[in-house]
C-alpha cells in the first residue's frame, strides 16, 4: 500500500499574516486518514497567552486538530491534509520546517502519563540533551527551574534521582509537564491531560495551568466540561470533524449561539 | 449440581494429565543427563580439557574441539548481532507496508523453517568454494550466522514491539529524531529482549553440527587455530566421531565432552534469563 503524502502548501509571502497578536492560525484545514475525512474545513486562531480548550464528543476530530500543531499525525499511516497551520505567521507544514525544531517550540502533554523510565533528572534533560546541550550547570539549572516551574520540585523534596516510574499518576504528568517546559516551547498542548487523573491530581494540574497561562499559549483537550469552563479563555466546539462554535468560554457556556452546543453542554447529547 | 461436580473431576483429569506430561519430560532429560554424568564425569579433568586428538582413547582431549568452538562463537557473534540487530530494527521501525518489506518478512519467516543441512550446502558452495574461504572457521562461522539471523532479526523485532508507542510519542514530541527516539528510547528499553534472543540463538549455533560438517569442519585436528582462516572442528564434530568409534573408551571420552558443551549451553541460556530478569525489573511500564 502506498502511504499517500500530506499535501503542504507553500506559504507565499503575501500570506505571512499580518496580525501578530495570533499566535496560531488554522486556515481552511482539512484532514484525512486514508479516504476517511477525520477534520472538514477548519479555520480558528489562538491568541498568545491563552488557555484554549477543544471539546465535543469522541471522534469529533479535536486530538486530530490539537496533533496537527506540532504535526504528531505525521507518522500516522494515510495521513493527509489541506489548508495552513501558521505559527506566528509562518505554515508549519512549508518543506522548510524541520518537524524537530518545530517540536521544540510546541510542546506536548499526552492523555496517559508516559514518563521514560529513567530518573526524573534524565526524563526533564532529555529534551536538552537530544538537542546535543552538554552543559552540565545549565542542564541542571533548567531542570530544577522545569520542575519548579510544573509544582513537583517540592513535592519529590529534590529528590531528581528517583525513578520517574516510581511517582503517582499525577506526579508523573506534572513530570510530563516539566518535561515539555524544559525545552522553553512558547506553545503547550494538552490531549486530555487528566482523564486518567484522580480529582485531587487533576486539580493540580489545572491550577498549573493557570499559572503557565502567563508564559505560555496552551491548548487543551478535554472530555470534562467543568474543566473547559474553569481553565480556558476560549472553547472550540467540535462534532463530527466540523468547528460549530468557537468563542469566548463565558459566553458559549452560558450563551451559546448554537443548539447544537447548548444540548451538548447541558449534556444531552455527547 | 452434577454438572459441577462433572466440572471438577474433568478439572483434576485435566491436571492429572497435565502434571505427566510435565514429569515425563522432565524424567527423560533427568535420565539422559544421570547417564551421560555416571559415564563422563570421571574422565573429565583439566587433561582432557588441554589434550590434543589422538587415536589413543586415554590420550584424546578437546582442547582443539572447544577452542575451535570458542573461535565459532565469536566471529558468530560479531556477524550476526549487527546484522540481526540491524535488519530488526529497519524492519520494525523504518519498514513501511510495501510489497519490498512484505517480502523480505515472508522471506525471514521461512529461512527460519529451513533445514541447517541446507544451510551448510549454501555456506559450502558461497563460503567455501565462491568466496575461496576454505574450510575455515570463517566460512563456518559466516555459515552459522545465516543460521541463526532470522532467530534474532524475529527476537529483535518482538522486543522493539513491546515497547509502548506512548514513550516514542513523548520522546518525538521533544524534538527528537526518528534515529535519537530509536537509539535513546527504543533500544535502551528492548535491549534485554534482543540480547536474550541474540543469546539463544548463539547458543543453539555452538550446538549445530550438520551445516559444519557440511562445510568441511575437520574431525581430526591436531593443532590449535591461530587465525580465522584456519580448518577446524568444534566440540559437537568432536563428539560425533567419536560416538562412531568402535571402542568403549571413546564413548566415555564423548560422555565428557558432552557434559562440557551441555555446561557451555547452560550457562548461556542462564545469562540470557538472567538479563531478561533484570531488564524486566528496572522497566516497568
Amino acid at each position: 500500500m502506498k502511504t499517500p503524502k500530506a499535501t503542504h502548501v507553500k506559504t507565499e509571502p503575501k500570506e505571512v499574516s499580518k496580525d501578530k497578536s495570533y499566535k496560531l492560525e488554522a486556515k481552511n484545514i482539512d484532514v484525512f486518514y486514508g479516504d476517511f475525512q477525520a477534520i472538514d474545513n477548519i479555520s480558528l486562531n489562538i491568541a498568545a497567552n491563552s488557555v484554549t480548550a477543544f471539546i465535543g464528543p469522541s471522534g469529533c476530530g479535536k486530538s486530530t486538530l490539537l496533533r496537527l500543531f506540532n504535526r504528531m499525525n505525521d507518522y500516522i499511516e494515510g495521513f493527509g491534509m489541506n489548508g495552513q497551520i501558521l505559527l506566528d505567521g509562518k505554515n508549519i507544514y512549508d518543506e522548510s520546517v524541520k518537524v524537530e525544531e518545530l517540536r521544540k517550540k510546541v510542546g506536548m502533554v499526552f492523555q496517559k502519563p508516559n514518563p521514560f523510565p529513567k530518573s526524573i533528572f534524565e526524563n526533564v534533560a532529555y529534551g536538552l540533551r537530544i538537542q546535543g546541550i552538554k552543559d552540565k550547570e545549565f542542564i541542571e539549572e533548567r531542570v530544577v527551574e522545569s520542575l519548579k516551574n510544573a509544582t513537583l520540585f517540592n513535592e519529590i523534596d529534590g529528590n531528581m534521582d528517583k525513578q520517574a516510574l516510581a511517582l503517582s499518576g499525577g506526579q508523573q504528568q506534572r513530570l510530563c509537564i516539566a518535561r515539555a517546559l524544559a525545552v522553553k516551547p512558547s506553545i503547550i498542548l494538552m490531549d486530555e491531560p487528566t482523564s486518567a487523573l484522580d480529582p485531587i491530581s487533576s486539580g493540580k494540574i489545572e491550577d498549573l495551568i493557570d499559572e503557565l497561562k502567563e508564559k505560555y499559549t496552551i491548548v487543551i483537550v478535554t472530555h470534562n466540561m467543568q474543566q473547559a469552563g474553569r481553565v480556558s479563555d476560549n472553547t472550540a466546539f467540535l462534532y463530527m470533524g466540523r468547528l460549530i462554535e468557537y468563542g469566548d468560554t463565558q459566553k458559549i457556556f452560558t450563551n451559546p449561539e448554537k443548539d447544537r452546543t447548548q444540548n451538548y453542554i447541558t449534556g444531552r447529547f455527547g | 449440581m452434577s454438572k459441577s461436580n462433572s466440572g471438577s473431576i474433568n478439572d483434576k483429569i485435566f491436571k492429572g494429565l497435565g502434571i505427566t506430561a510435565t514429569v515425563s519430560c522432565l524424567l527423560i532429560l533427568v535420565v539422559f543427563l544421570g547417564f551421560i554424568l555416571v559415564q563422563g564425569l570421571e574422565r573429565l579433568s583439566w587433561e582432557f580439557l588441554m589434550s590434543l586428538p589422538s587415536r589413543f582413547a586415554e590420550d584424546a582431549g578437546i582442547y582443539t574441539a572447544w577452542i575451535g568452538t570458542l573461535w565459532i562463537f565469536i566471529i558468530t557473534a560479531l556477524v550476526s548481532f549487527p546484522l540481526g540487530v540491524g535488519a530488526g530494527i529497519y524492519l520494525q521501525e523504518y519498514g513501511k507496508d510495501s510489497k519490498l518489506n512484505k517480502l523480505l518478512e515472508i522471506n525471514i519467516a521461512n529461512l527460519a523453517g529451513v533445514p541447517s543441512v541446507i544451510y551448510g550446502l549454501l555456506g559450502l558452495e558461497v563460503f567455501v568454494r565462491i568466496m575461496q574461504m576454505g574450510n575455515s572457521i570463517l566460512a563456518g562461522a559466516l555459515t552459522l550466522s545465516l543460521l541463526i539471523l532470522p532467530v534474532i532479526i524475529v527476537a529483535t523485532r518482538e522486543a522493539i514491539r513491546a515497547v509502548p508507542s506512548s514513550v516514542k510519542d513523548a520522546s518525538y514530541a521533544l524534538g527528537a529524531s526518528k534515529w535519537q527516539t530509536i537509539w535513546k528510547q527504543v533500544l535502551p528499553a528492548s535491549f534485554g529482549g534482543i540480547l536474550t534472543g541474540v543469546i539463544l540463538a548463539l547458543s543453539r549455533a555452538v550446538g549445530e553440527t550438520a551445516p559444519l560438517v557440511v562445510i568441511g569442519a575437520l574431525v581430526y585436528v591436531p593443532f590449535v587455530p591461530q587465525g580465522p582462516l584456519d580448518e577446524f572442528t568444534v566440540l559437537p564434530i568432536q563428539i560425533f566421531n567419536w560416538v562412531t568409534r568402535p571402542q568403549h573408551e571413546f564413548i566415555v571420552n564423548a560422555a565428557a565432552a558432552i557434559i562440557v558443551l551441555l555446561l557451555i549451553t547452560f550457562v548461556m541460556n542462564g545469562i540470557a534469563v538472567y538479563l531478561r530478569n533484570r531488564w524486566q525489573k528496572r522497566i516497568n511500564w
